[in-house]
């Protein structure tokens, strides 16, 4: 058998924090041969980034690789000193991070970085860098490439800053790349660009690939074999087919449950006899009408500005009482836009809001605050970390608008209704003391619904609530929304560009394109049968994984 | 991360872990340990300065002018024969109360105006910028040494010239803290919960601009008594036979050609103790606030 490319064996790797040592990575075995493409899934903390930065020797200072070897072509990586290492960083193994932007300067032109990385490894002469620079552009499929050379990565979106990040990892022919999470954050259209891409470079090569990821649809689809790695430990090693059609270890089968695909409920997601498994009732189309939207329109800039810019244009639609409607696009389609001037924290360029029969467009966002309706109109928003005031506890988090527009000055009541929201949503009364910093990302997501759900609001807007949290913990939260919704009878407007997940939670679709819906209707008919050319592109781009032949 | 998830939340708990945090920080940073020890001293004499002393500070004994460092009098007489080693200690006093209240002041009135201008940008954020900048334009020293001179020669105007000269830089960090902020998730949550824009400001956004500003009030402290001892060495201010540190240099000044260096060295010496001690009390109190050391 010929050597593998990559040989891990019993890798343990220890950080020294302030209450000891811990164990990030342990005993560890792995072996990528060359050409092929292997997966490392996991969730956050399960020490899958820790790994690969062990393999690029690019640990941080407290990390140190306790026991273990890490042999590259016969070359022993553990031993290699720095000068070693920093010769085969990029020539030999090359890394794409999370997020491009971070990884490009933003203050030098993307031809000259990729000369930068090929002048380092002597790859290219003064005369003939800026030549092979343009032919790696021209082979990450960048559009004029001549011209894209001169630019700089702040006027390059975020598909193309990845491809350029790409350009450079591939621009020394490397026989291995480590791709940690290359496309979280991008849209799914242009994951899927990007990882195609990657596919046809690597294989055109006859390079390595090791895909880092937490969505087994990902892994799946572009992997040849799959390592499931929980807490340090890998659990489970097995090729794409065979991981899927026969998972052996528990956590893999889990994992698998909670990764929503076309054929799942949302009660799926957790295990038989879970006590949080939720049931949705089914639509109720004489239902009637909450909220109802007629020709909202945003136009950023003074009109008629060459700098204007119409973020949302012409959009009506109608939500029903009881009813979870999705809201799909990719970024920059208006969704936020949307959901800020439905919530009325923003003022509409142009159209009519109604909700519940009053006339809300026409109050003014400054004023809303203190409206009575303020209290009907909530909201959950995406970053769970983000939305809580890093220096409030989380029980005046919750308690702020009850507080404010709840009308209840009894401290004892407002403890009591704080305590009754934190069980409403499965977080444990005693974690109310605590400061965000001090919860887990699932528990901050609850700390937010509960927040929102605090004054019994009739409609609440869910901007990708999930989408910062890992599957399992989605497929709690998930749950716990059905199940809330079906015992307050809230309307949900559900933003997401994950359709897998729009498809568990809502009744009625629309798809938003640069500011316009393109379709609507309901969701069995939109996602089996799309109309809209965009639409069909959107499905196309979901990785799906494959349905385990137990289920 | 998990480790501190399983701490127990109670108050005393979080109370408990903080002191931990700091007893964690002083310990492996000796150097900051050192600048929170020299502090409490300077608080100390500050506090207790006057009833420690073993001599009145204002008295003279004409017998005993110039003399040097002895057991009897530790850092030797002035020329008037009063016990320098008492009047050092006695004006640790007057030149922390007047940085003190100073900072205190640029710090209320800097970071509100700050915090407005970032918080609602438009005529109020470029009206406090151009002010601002008129104030940064001018040398800064001489700007105090005109306010003084202005508005008449009194330890209330040292006060609020050094003040108003450091005022533009709390502004601006409140501005930039605050402007970064202001569409945060929490603010919009906030926004949702009823809040009205002054609370999402005093009560939301400004809390988390306080520990950079920690960092900058303990830098600014010893930069303010520097000021005020200047002020008092050039004649403003403050003023004889009252012991203080700039006046005590000024004094000694003439003495240093007749060898009588214990007149301007002992004082000197005091200020640069203090300056120091507040710089690195920044350091210390930055890696304190900053939730990037909490590993």
């Amino acid at each position: 058998m010929q050597p593998a490319l990559l040989d891990i064996d019993d890798l343990t790797i220890e950080f020294a924090t302030r209450r000891g040592t811990v164990t990030a990575v342990e005993q560890v075995r792995l072996r990528l041969n060359k050409g092929e493409t292997l997966g490392i899934v996991g969730e956050s903390g399960s020490g899958k980034s820790v790994t690969s930065y062990a393999i690029m020797r690019i640990l941080d200072r407290a990390g140190s690789i306790h026991r273990g070897s890490i042999r590259f072509s016969g070359i022993d990586l553990v031993g290699a000193n720095e000068r070693a290492m920093r010769d085969l960083r990029g020539r030999e193994i090359s890394m794409i991070f999370q997020n491009p932007r971070a990884a490009l300067n933003p203050i030098r032109t993307v031809g000259k970085q990729i000369e930068d990385v090929l002048r380092e490894h002597a790859m290219a002469t003064r005369a003939n860098a800026r030549e092979k620079a343009i032919a790696m552009l021209r082979a990450v499929r960048i559009a004029n490439p001549e011209g894209r050379y001169h630019a700089y990565p702040f006027e390059l979106s975020g598909g193309m800053c990845q491809r350029v990040v790409i350009a450079i990892a591939l621009a020394c022919r490397p026989q291995m790349l480590i791709a940690d999470e290359p496309t979280t954050g991008l849209d799914v259209t242009t994951q899927k660009a990007v990882l195609d891409l990657i596919k046809d470079l690597t294989r055109e090569q006859r390079m390595a690939t090791l895909l880092i990821t937490h969505d087994l649809g990902l892994a799946a689809q572009y992997c040849d074999r799959i390592v499931v790695m929980q807490k340090g430990r890998i659990v489970e090693a097995a090729d794409t087919a065979t991981l899927f059609s026969s998972p052996q270890h528990d956590y893999t089968r889990r994992l698998l449950k909670a990764t929503p695909g076309p054929e799942s409920k949302v009660a799926d997601l957790l295990p038989e006899g879970d006590a949080r498994r939720a049931l949705a009732s089914p639509p109720n189309p004489e239902a009637p009408v909450l909220l109802s939207v007629e020709g909202l329109s945003k136009t950023f800039g003074a009109p008629g500005s060459p700098t204007s810019h119409r973020a949302v244009d012409n959009l009506s639609f109608k939500l029903h009482q009881g009813e979870s409607l999705g809201l799909v696009g990719e970024s920059g389609c208006g969704k936020s836009t949307t959901s800020a001037m439905l919530m009325r924290l923003l003022d509409q360029s142009a159209g009519a809001l109604w909700f519940d029969g009053q006339d809300i467009g026409a109050i003014p966002s400054k004023q809303f605050a203190r409206h009575p309706l303020r209290a009907q109109l909530q909201m959950v928003f995406q970053d769970p970390t983000d939305s809580l005031n890093p220096r409030w506890k989380v029980r005046d988090a919750i308690a702020d608008p009850i507080r404010r527009l709840g009308g209840t000055g009894d401290k004892a009541q407002l403890r009591r209704r704080v305590e009754e929201l934190a069980e409403n949503v499965g977080l444990p009364v005693e974690l109310l003391d605590r400061y965000p910093h001090q919860l887990s990302g699932g528990q901050k997501a609850r700390v937010g619904i509960a927040r929102a759900i605090a004054l019994n609001p009739k409609m609440l807007i869910l901007d990708e609530p999930t989408a910062a949290l890992d599957v399992s913990v989605q497929a709690v939260v998930l749950n716990l929304l059905v199940d809330l919704k079906e015992r307050l009878g809230m309307s949900y407007l559900f933003i997401s560009h994950d359709l897998n997940v729009v498809r568990l939670m809502c009744d009625r679709v629309m798809i938003m394109q640069a500011g316009r819906l393109v379709e609507e209707g309901s969701t069995e008919r939109l996602l089996n049968a799309p109309e809209h050319e965009y639409t069909r592109t959107l499905l196309a781009a979901i990785p799906n994984p494959p349905v385990p032949a137990s289920a | 991360m998990t480790q501190t998830a399983s701490t127990p939340a109670s108050a005393a708990g979080a109370q408990a872990s903080g002191w931990r945090q700091a007893r964690y920080l002083l310990a492996e940073n000796p150097v900051s340990a050192m600048a929170f020890v020299l502090f409490a001293l300077i608080l100390l004499l500050a506090l207790f300065g006057p009833w420690l002393v073993p001599y009145d500070p204002l008295a003279t004994y004409a017998g005993e002018p110039l003399q040097a460092p002895s057991a009897a009098h530790w850092f030797g007489t002035d020329n008037l024969g009063r016990d320098v080693f008492s009047r050092v200690v006695v004006a640790t006093r007057l030149d922390l109360s007047i940085a003190l209240v100073a900072v205190a002041l640029s710090f209320v009135f800097g970071s509100a105006l700050g915090a407005m201008a970032g918080y609602y940008g438009g005529w109020i954020d470029r009206l406090s910028g151009r002010l601002l900048d008129t104030i940064m334009a001018f040398p800064l020293f001489v700007l105090a040494m005109g306010i003084v001179a202005a508005a008449g020669n009194t330890v209330e105007n040292i006060v609020y010239a050094t003040a108003i000269i450091n005022l533009p830089f709390y502004a601006r960090m409140a501005r930039a803290e605050v402007n970064v902020r202001r569409n945060a998730g929490f603010v919009q949550a906030a926004r949702l919960s009823g809040n009205s824009d002054w609370r999402i400001l005093a009560l939301h956004i400004f809390p988390n601009t306080l520990p950079p500003m920690m960092v900058q009030i303990s830098l600014n402290m010893g930069w303010a008594i520097l000021n005020a001892a200047g002020l008092s060495f050039i004649g403003l201010g403050v003023r004889p036979p009252t012991p203080e540190w700039g006046i005590m240099v000024a004094e000694g000044a003439n003495f240093i050609i007749s060898g009588e260096w214990w007149l301007v060295v002992f004082p000197g010496a005091a200020l640069v103790l203090a300056v120091f001690t507040f710089n690195l009390l920044g350091d210390g109190l930055r890696d304190l606030v900053d939730p990037q050391r909490r590993t």
